[in-house]
């Protein structure tokens, strides 16, 4: 273990995020069981669903505040709040103010700004605020990693996640040829712009069956759905991991099994 | 109402607020380059970068410039040389025997000349750039446009560092021509030719003091 | 209640070429299909983007410059009027003459008025795009008037018939071979033997235009800046297709945006460093040419500077949009997007193609005009990254996307999909209901890890590509309640 003490005892408060909580739940699994590993105590508050993001992108802005306003209400209280999510992150500390403010409800906004700055991406947590690069996981893969957008360019991430990966025992870390490039998903993009959305996904495949990686990784829930989707068609012989799979993993199978 | 005032009341209509909320502009880029103009080092900066556009670079002492001048033509024309015309103030000591003085011909017949040699107003070295303000120096704007080949004098001292410097330098009720090597196109599937519509041949007599 | 931005009254939007008539996912799914376009883009991009982010990377104060270009811009809209006005007063007291145009209408009559007034059968054009933006060449040829476009991109448009894909290079999607071809179909007295070489086709370009400049009366031209406190205009290019034309004519016409204002000369101080590095990634482009007013002696004798608005004052009334103004025509955006790395230009249906002309075409015309062009990106922010001016491209996205939707004209259907989504994303229990229905689908999959790719719309759009997974056992927050009795 690898700890430095720093913001040892925290109370965590994890936001799983809608699509993770519904369609990748072991991703949430393992950020928990990261989490606990590395000292602190994790509490997954039961009134969280989503942080508004969809509908903000969407330009459903007016029907965003409740949701806004619950997810502030649901982690009220919380130290810290992480989730395994650039993107959610993202908006959570770009939109969710803004969604408040431009609905004239300014003692919402500044909550939310509130909460914003209490709120942390996995790889920002465990880098910024525990200080920790080497999590002590094992993943004996080759592995090669997506930067998701909204983390590299709205959070500013830069090569957190990387630094994690590159701590990791075992694993073979290949690079993805155009790695910056988006991956296509782009929230409802994916459906209203499909054929684009196909385009841009099916370069990002070959790049990813070029570098012959048993797992493609990312930070992001819904683009590894779109990837992995686009893979899974293929029939392609990689497949897509949450980096919060992969960093929760150590040499004890049956615990990286779960 | 006339377009003028009618345009002019939606900008007002428009900025409502924004117009009481004009911020403050900063200016935290270099505005200075730390080296003063003429230094050894810029000479050899703006050098490279006149290289990288394919421009030829000439260096010279300043009793020698008229001679480096010549060689420089030699090399852009070969020996059956087309008329050459420097600009109406180039001075007598940058002047190569042969080369006449533009006479304020219709600029079009310029068209006809083999080569130009002018002086320079300023030069930026970070960037390669020469800039020529059509004083009589450098010779009206055509002058430096219309023949094929052109030869532009720069004495060490008009080097300067950045861009910022070459502007206060400047007068911009002149007409300025900012040149940064010969003419050149990256309009066919965005790799840069050298040459298109100015001249397609730029040497730079570069003149360091003794 | 909610403070939605529906224009203001009594400023008009702006008409031209600012969009098309078929949706953006329709057109783009037409383009995508032309596979010889998307290598021409794929090849072009990726050069200028290595181009640009190795000169960028030169500059150790480019963050303190595209702060700076962003503020100056902010600054000089907030008082556009009286730079304007200022702008008129230093042009006219060295001998030019100013004139308004609310919209492309009156820029185009003009502009045929000043053509017509010299007695001129043709001009020569620099490459503009607030012409093209008004559709001046049309207008002029409906006139009797010969435009003569002399950027060698805009050549091989005019010549081959064909509609601008780019800002800067409006034939990027042709390649060499394309081009060659088009030149010994088109161009009269090339020489047959004319091979693909970029120079040689450069050189043909050079031979065909030459006389033109030589003979040309009047030159139309647009302007990159124009500073106020001087009344200096300013072109930047390439080629020296902009030299001839300001410096060879009698008369010159230059048509501008008022939003290309800048206060003081200082300013271009920023913007020659910037602009040259994000569009050609060039440290400085080959020419840039500045003019006050007339010269005696050097250059037209005539100048007339065109302000144009056209939708311009309509995009300055909103608070978000209103830094789309800010904009150079750079099109970093255009060369970094991967949207329209694989559409191309000529699926955004406007002039102004890719990220910048994703947020500019529906502000100038209103988004009634341009409905699909908010939605024509992925929000992945590589655009914002990249400009020189920190245009905020993916939040007016946004919130261009969000006036679509309170003007009332989005389908009720997707309306009621999200203020339904919406309800039970603020009642946590009901959430948990609805999370549970999504497991329905594991009926589907019968046991499968993913469903079957025969899905009912708007699924069908996902799973015509991809495969959907099949929805988990369990939802993270029901097993962390089951295995950790916290309540959830």
């Amino acid at each position: 273990m690898t700890v430095d003490g720093r913001g040892a005892g925290m109370r965590v408060s994890l936001f799983a995020t809608c699509v993770v909580d519904t369609m990748a739940p072991r991703a949430a699994w393992a950020t928990a069981r990261l989490l606990e590993r590395l000292g602190q105590s994790v509490t997954v508050p039961a009134g969280q669903t989503c942080c508004g993001q969809m509908h903000v992108n969407s330009g459903y802005r007016g029907q965003a505040v409740r949701v806004v306003a619950n997810h502030v209400r649901a982690f009220e209280g919380a130290d810290a709040v992480v989730a395994p999510s650039g993107s959610c992150v993202a908006s959570i500390r770009h939109q969710q103010a803004m969604v408040a403010r431009r609905a004239g409800d300014e003692g919402l906004a500044r909550a939310a700004e509130e909460l914003a700055s209490r709120t942390y991406e996995l790889s920002q947590f465990l880098v910024d605020v525990l200080g920790v690069e080497d999590v002590g996981a094992s993943y004996p893969h080759r592995v090669t990693y997506h930067p998701a957008c909204h983390g590299a360019r709205v959070l500013g991430l830069g090569d957190r996640q990387l630094r994690l990966l590159r701590a990791v025992r075992g694993l073979e870390l290949v690079e993805l040829p155009g790695a910056d490039q988006c991956c296509g998903f782009g929230g409802t993009f994916a459906l209203k712009n499909a054929d684009t959305s196909a385009a841009m996904l099916s370069d990002k495949l070959a790049s990813i069956v070029s570098t012959r990686a048993e797992v493609c990784t990312a930070g992001d829930a819904s683009c590894l759905m779109h990837i992995g989707g686009g893979l899974s068609r293929l029939r392609a012989a990689t497949g897509t991991v949450h980096l919060a799979e992969i960093l929760a993993a150590t040499d004890d199978a049956k615990e990286a099994a779960t | 109402m006339s377009a003028r005032e009618e345009i002019l009341a939606r900008v007002r209509a428009a900025n409502g607020a924004a117009r009481a909320a004009e911020p403050e502009v900063p200016r935290a880029y270099r505005r200075s380059d730390g080296r003063p103009p003429g230094h050894p080092e810029l000479l050899d900066l703006l050098a490279d970068r006149l290289v990288d556009y394919r421009a030829t670079v000439h260096r010279c002492g300043p009793g020698t410039v008229a001679a480096t001048v010549e060689s420089a033509l030699a090399e852009a024309l070969g020996p059956d040389r087309a008329e050459v015309l420097a600009a109406p103030g180039l001075p007598e000591g940058w002047t190569p025997p042969g080369a006449g003085r533009d006479d304020g011909r219709p600029a079009v017949r310029l068209s006809g000349c083999g080569a130009a040699v002018t002086g320079t107003a300023v030069a930026v070295a970070q960037t390669g750039t020469l800039v020529l303000d059509a004083g009589p120096v450098c010779g009206r704007r055509a002058l430096s446009l219309l023949p094929d080949v052109c030869v532009c004098v720069v004495r060490a001292d008009q080097v300067v560092g950045g861009v910022p410097e070459a502007l206060t330098r400047l007068d911009p009720l002149a007409p300025l021509t900012f040149v940064s090597g010969p003419s050149a196109t990256s309009d066919i599937e965005l790799e840069r030719v050298e040459g298109v519509h100015g001249p397609r041949t730029l040497h730079v007599v570069l003149v360091e003091s003794d | 209640m909610s403070r939605t931005f529906l224009g203001m009254p009594g400023i008009p939007h702006g008409t031209g070429d600012l969009g098309g008539e078929e949706p953006f996912p329709r057109s783009a799914a037409r383009h995508l299909a032309d596979h010889q376009m998307r290598a021409n883009l794929a090849g072009a991009t990726g050069t200028i983007r290595a181009k640009r982010a190795s000169v960028v990377s030169e500059l150790p104060d480019w963050e303190q410059l595209r702060e700076s270009g962003r503020a100056v811009k902010e600054a000089t809209m907030a008082r556009l009027d009286e730079h304007l006005v200022e702008l008129e007063r230093r042009v006219t007291e060295r001998g030019g003459t100013v004139h308004w145009a609310r919209d492309a209408t009156e820029a185009n009559r003009i502009v045929t008025d000043l053509v017509r007034a010299t007695g001129a059968e043709e001009v020569v054009k620099v490459k503009s795009m607030a012409t093209q933006e008004i559709g001046l060449n049309e207008a002029l040829e409906e006139a009797g008037v010969t435009a003569w476009e002399t950027d060698l991109a805009e050549l091989i448009v005019q010549l081959g018939d064909d509609r601008p894909s780019h800002i800067l290079v409006p034939a990027i999607h042709r390649n060499r071979a394309e081009i060659r071809r088009i030149f010994l179909e088109t161009m009269p007295g090339v020489d047959p033997g004319l091979t693909d070489d970029p120079r040689q086709l450069a050189m043909a370009a050079r031979a065909y235009l030459r006389q033109r400049f030589l003979r040309a009366r009047v030159a139309v031209s647009g302007a990159n800046f124009a500073v106020a406190e001087t009344g200096t205009l300013a072109v930047v290019e390439s080629e020296g297709n902009g030299r001839m034309c300001l410096t060879l004519p009698d008369t010159l016409i230059t048509v501008m945006g008022i939003e290309k204002t800048v206060p003081t000369w200082r300013d271009l101080e920023v913007f020659l460093q910037t602009l040259p590095r994000s569009s050609t990634g060039e440290r400085m482009n080959p020419y840039t040419s500045t003019w006050t007013g007339v010269t005696p002696g050097d250059g037209p004798r005539e100048f007339h500077l065109v302000l144009l608005d056209n939708g311009r004052t309509a995009a300055l009334a909103d608070p978000t949009g209103r830094q789309a103004l800010h904009c150079i025509r750079c099109s970093a955006c255009l060369n970094v997007c991967p949207v329209y790395e694989r559409t191309g230009g000529h699926a955004y249906g406007s002039v102004y193609p890719g990220p910048i002309g994703a947020v500019l075409s529906p502000q100038l015309t209103g988004v009634a005009a341009n409905p699909s062009l908010p939605y024509a990106s992925t929000l992945c922010g590589a655009c914002y990254e990249v400009c020189p001016v920190a245009i905020d491209i993916p939040s007016i996205l946004v919130e261009l996307r969000n006036q679509q939707v309170e003007s009332g004209r989005k389908p009720s259907a997707e309306r009621a999909a999200f203020g339904a989504v919406a309800q039970l994303m603020s009642r946590p229990r009901l959430w948990r209901s609805a999370q549970r229905l999504t497991r329905l689908g594991r009926l589907l999959a019968r046991g499968r890890a993913t469903l079957p790719a025969a899905l009912p719309p708007p699924l069908s759009r996902w799973t015509r590509t991809r495969d959907l997974p099949a929805p988990p056992r369990e939802t993270f927050t029901e097993r962390w309640a089951r295995e950790r009795g916290d309540r959830a």
